[in-house]
């Protein structure tokens, strides 16, 4: 008997080459992630000002003059909240009726299906299907309707991921609930609740996150201003369209400060992924596991 | 009243709860049900004018896009799309399952634990990002160092002949598009690998296969819908995607015939004119004809990639 | 005594937990080999180390050495597929692989190239069929998914897929306990029929079985081997208190 390795038999370089080529793929998209950051930290940092998180454009700005984009961060975090407000008042009880009604029931798969099926529609019908609405009511591109349109994107977004991860909730821990004479309106508001407040707190954040980023939606909804809005109807700017409009600009000053905005966008997007992981890992002590 | 009674009064108030509750809640679950309806209806009442007065084939297959004198032909855009959306999905693939298999077959917890957070980010970076991403890097390098290394050489090569000069162009947008879908291909097929019970592969290593041979033979052949649904998804959101992919493929309206050519994809299209001409007859009607051509084929892959993964990963 | 697995200073462990607690034994050869022991005390453990299965599971540890043939099977330029090959083992629930009757008698012939041609291959199929009882009943639907056969059928199918590659040891981790008593008493004659041909460990937790099935026996106790021996001297003289309590039924 002789358990040798033979190393070159057919099947064990076989082997070697593919966890090689596989090594190398993973490295590959590693690091690409890598090489985008690096790409806008690299070329964003130079022209990030402490008057670009500041101010908002002054007049000549797009021509490479004074001012910032305030406006523009602003705008964002307007949208964005003002889409996952809305999309929280829809997802919750979604995914509460979800988890307490439809856990196997046919209604529940549409229910599900539904939601990835929205969740796959790009963003830029979001946006044409926000527009085809406005202009059908006679209404202009707004704060509101900018929101309206991010709701849409994030709804199935955030509750998906909440409905995923509640769904890997014990279930142990509702059935004694019932047992213990609770209805299942009640095992959802506090047992669930409770357990699921990581998958929640996962799924708005994640929502947020993709709002905050996404143009498409808000290009015709929301329109572009350089004021801060300060109602629901004015017209408001965001900042993946402030990096857009920006890279569009002949001006070189004007692209440089693009791509300071992209870097900024990006950080905030970073945060808010972080935040979540580190919230929902926190949240995750507290809970039955 | 006596206790039983307020007892009984209590029950009859929780029991009320929990059904108006259910309703409410049941009557919300509606809401994303019919939502895919109204999107569609939406946007074919908008884009009806133009459909009443052409025919669909010419919209579809017409090749020449002047708004202004009355041609509506999507053709340039759809091949566009196609052409933009292949090359990523091309890119992607290989990659993809490498890595998914490697992760779910092959990889330490440790390791898993490292490339779950950079999909996760990777997934995170905002469109609009990547575009600018696109724009520093990947059109430079195509322009100066895959450009010059297929000039000359894939010239006759067709499909790969280089045609012009600028690195914007369909290769372009394939990368970025690549980088962008590859966390969620990677994801998916992940989760579907993973529906294989341990016995399964321990039975084929049992016999003394080699973990190649066991994801060869026993892994991939019980989960290749579930695989061909991930990809499907990916390209899904290949088709739709937007401002990263107009902001490296050049956008001009002709016809590919090879990868180094611009495109102008539908999305693009739309992002692009949306809400500027609107003083010429029918062209917001066939810019919405376009979102609900993209919204229909989209719904295509969506929907059977959904059904076929919602069944694999129904959990157990 | 022949030895055809030799365990020496086996340690096995889960992260921190030791599982294994320095196992020293030795398994006769061409003989059934039973390993008893109340619930959680180690056994399929101990099996797993034998087929080099322990360490699929992740973060687990081993030291000492375990000797098929007097070969320590965890040396580093060991081909652990080889080691598989030579000892199969029959899992607790059956698990047939998702293809065809055939193709799963099959699969370990075309992975090792055990035959050079379809009849040849024909003729293995059938031949390890037979052996394990199943023939009669599965000729006329080979190309059926195996996962039509009853449970019972599929456990037997899972033992002629093993045997197929020709192995000397055979492993069986409680390999009756998901089946009815008819299919078990199948299993059990075949292994029994076969243990002229290969060496045979099982780990079983019904008594009667082991006293059918048994010509060595190792008694274990949360993670230590606590007494192994000829079935007969252990069953009607054991020699440790444990050993006695367990065979009378009190744990
Ligand atoms: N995958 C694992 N991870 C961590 N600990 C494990 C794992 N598998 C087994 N153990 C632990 O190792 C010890 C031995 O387990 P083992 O499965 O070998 O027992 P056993 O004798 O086969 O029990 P049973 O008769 O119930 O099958 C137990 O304490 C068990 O908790
Ligand atoms: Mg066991």
């Amino acid at each position: 008997m002789n358990f040798k390795k033979k190393h070159f038999e057919r099947r064990h370089l076989i082997e070697l080459f593919i966890k090689t080529i596989m090594r190398i793929a993973l490295i590959i998209v590693a690091s690409s992630l890598g090489l985008i950051l690096w790409t806008i930290l690299s070329r964003g940092l130079p022209s990030l000002t402490w008057d670009m998180v500041t101010q908002i454009p002054k007049g000549g700005y797009y021509m490479g003059k004074e001012g910032g984009i305030l406006n523009a961060i602003i705008g964002s975090i307007y949208l964005a909240s003002g889409g996952t407000l809305i999309a929280i008042i829809l997802s919750l009880p979604i995914a509460l009726y979800l988890q307490a009604y439809a856990q196997d029931s046919k209604w529940g798969d549409y229910v599900r299906l539904s939601l990835d099926v929205l969740w796959g529609i790009p963003s830029i019908v979001y946006g044409a299907f926000g527009f085809a609405l406005m202009i059908s009511l006679g209404l202009r591109a707004s704060l509101l309707a900018g929101i309206i349109a991010l709701a849409l994107v994030e709804l199935p977004i955030m509750t998906r991921a909440m409905d995923e991860v509640i769904r890997r909730m014990p279930k142990d821990l509702e059935h004694a609930a019932l047992a213990l004479g609770s209805t299942k309106f009640e095992v959802a508001l506090r047992v669930v609740t409770r357990q699921m407040l990581p998958g929640i707190i996962t799924g708005i954040l994640l929502a947020f996150g993709r709002g905050i980023g996404d143009a498409a939606s808000v290009l015709f909804t929301a329109g572009y201003t350089d004021r801060i809005p300060t109602s629901l109807m004015n017209p408001t700017a965001s900042l993946p369209l402030a990096v857009f409009f920006q890279l569009g600009s002949p001006y070189p000053e004007v692209r440089e400060r693009g791509y300071a905005a992209a870097l900024i966008l990006t950080i905030i997007v970073l945060l808010v992924s972080f935040g979540s992981r580190w919230l929902a890992s926190r949240l995750n002590k507290y809970t039955v596991k | 009243m006596n206790q039983v009674n307020v007892i009984k009064t209590i029950q009859e108030n929780r029991t009320k709860k929990n059904i108006f509750a259910q309703k409410i809640f049941f009557g919300i679950t509606i809401f994303p049900v019919i939502l895919t309806l109204i999107v569609a209806i939406a946007l074919f009442f908008r884009a009806f004018p133009i459909l009443s007065e052409y025919q669909l084939s010419d919209l579809l297959f017409g090749e020449v896009w002047r708004p202004n004198q009355g041609l509506f032909g999507f053709r340039p855009f759809i091949l566009g799309t196609i052409w933009v959306t292949t090359v990523g999905v091309i890119l992607a693939v290989p990659a993809c399952l490498l890595v998914s298999i490697y992760l779910a077959e092959y990889a330490h917890a440790r390791t898993r634990s490292i490339a779950k957070p950079i999909l996760d980010l990777l997934a995170a970076i905002p469109p609009v990002v990547y575009g600018v991403w696109g724009l520093l890097s990947i059109v430079p390098f195509v322009d100066d160092v895959l450009a010059p290394l297929a000039e000359g050489r894939l010239d006759s090569v067709p499909l790969l002949s280089v045609t012009q000069p600028t690195g914007f162009g369909i290769l372009a947008g394939g990368i970025v598009l690549a980088v962008m879908i590859a966390p969620l291909i990677i994801s998916v097929t992940f989760e579907v690998l993973s529906t294989v019970p341990n016995d399964l592969r321990h039975a084929s290593l049992g016999v003394g296969a080699t973990q190649w041979q066991t994801i060869r033979n026993v892994v991939i052949p019980q989960t290749l819908p579930g695989i061909i649904a991930a990809i499907v998804l990916g390209a899904s959101r290949a088709l739709g995607e937007t401002i990263a992919v107009l902001m490296v493929v050049g956008n001009v309206p002709n016809i590919p015939t090879s990868i180094f050519d611009t495109a102008y994809p539908l999305p693009a299209l739309i992002a692009n004119n949306y809400g500027e001409m609107m003083s010429i007859p029918l062209y917001d009607a066939a810019l919405l004809g376009a979102a609900l051509v993209l919204l229909v084929v989209i719904l295509i892959f969506n929907i059977l990639s959904t059904l076929v993964l919602q069944r694999m990963l129904r959990r157990k | 005594m022949d030895a055809h697995i030799q365990v020496k200073n086996l340690n096995a462990y889960y992260g921190k937990q030791l599982a294994l607690k320095n196992i020293n034994i030795e398994i006769p050869k061409n003989q059934i080999t039973v390993i008893m022991g109340p619930s959680g005390c180690g056994k399929t453990t101990l099996l797993k180390t034998f087929n080099r299965f322990f360490e699929l599971t992740e973060n687990t540890q081993l030291t000492g050495e375990v000797l098929v043939d007097g070969e320590n099977i965890y040396n580093k330029d060991v081909d652990v597929t080889e080691v598989r090959k030579v000892v199969g083992l029959l899992a607790q629930r059956p698990s047939p692989l998702p293809m065809s009757i055939y193709d799963n008698v099959a699969y370990g012939m075309r992975i090792h190239h055990l035959r050079k041609n379809r009849e040849e291959y024909k003729t293995g199929v059938k031949h390890y069929l037979e052996i394990a009882g199943l023939w009669d009943e599965v000729c006329k639907r080979l190309s059926e998914p195996a996962t039509s056969l009853s449970i019972g059928q599929q456990q037997r199918l899972c033992l002629a897929r093993g045997l197929a590659v020709e192995p000397e040891i055979i492993l069986g981790d409680e390999p009756t306990s998901a089946l009815d008593p008819i299919s078990s008493q199948n299993i059990e004659s075949r292994l029994l029929e076969l243990k002229k041909q290969y060496t045979t460990v099982i780990v079983t937790h019904t008594l009667r079985q082991a006293k059918r099935l048994a010509d060595y026996v190792i008694f274990m106790y949360l993670g230590e081997l606590i007494e192994a021996g000829p079935a007969k001297e252990v069953f009607s003289n054991p020699k440790h208190e444990r050993t006695k309590q367990y065979l009378e039924g009190l744990f």
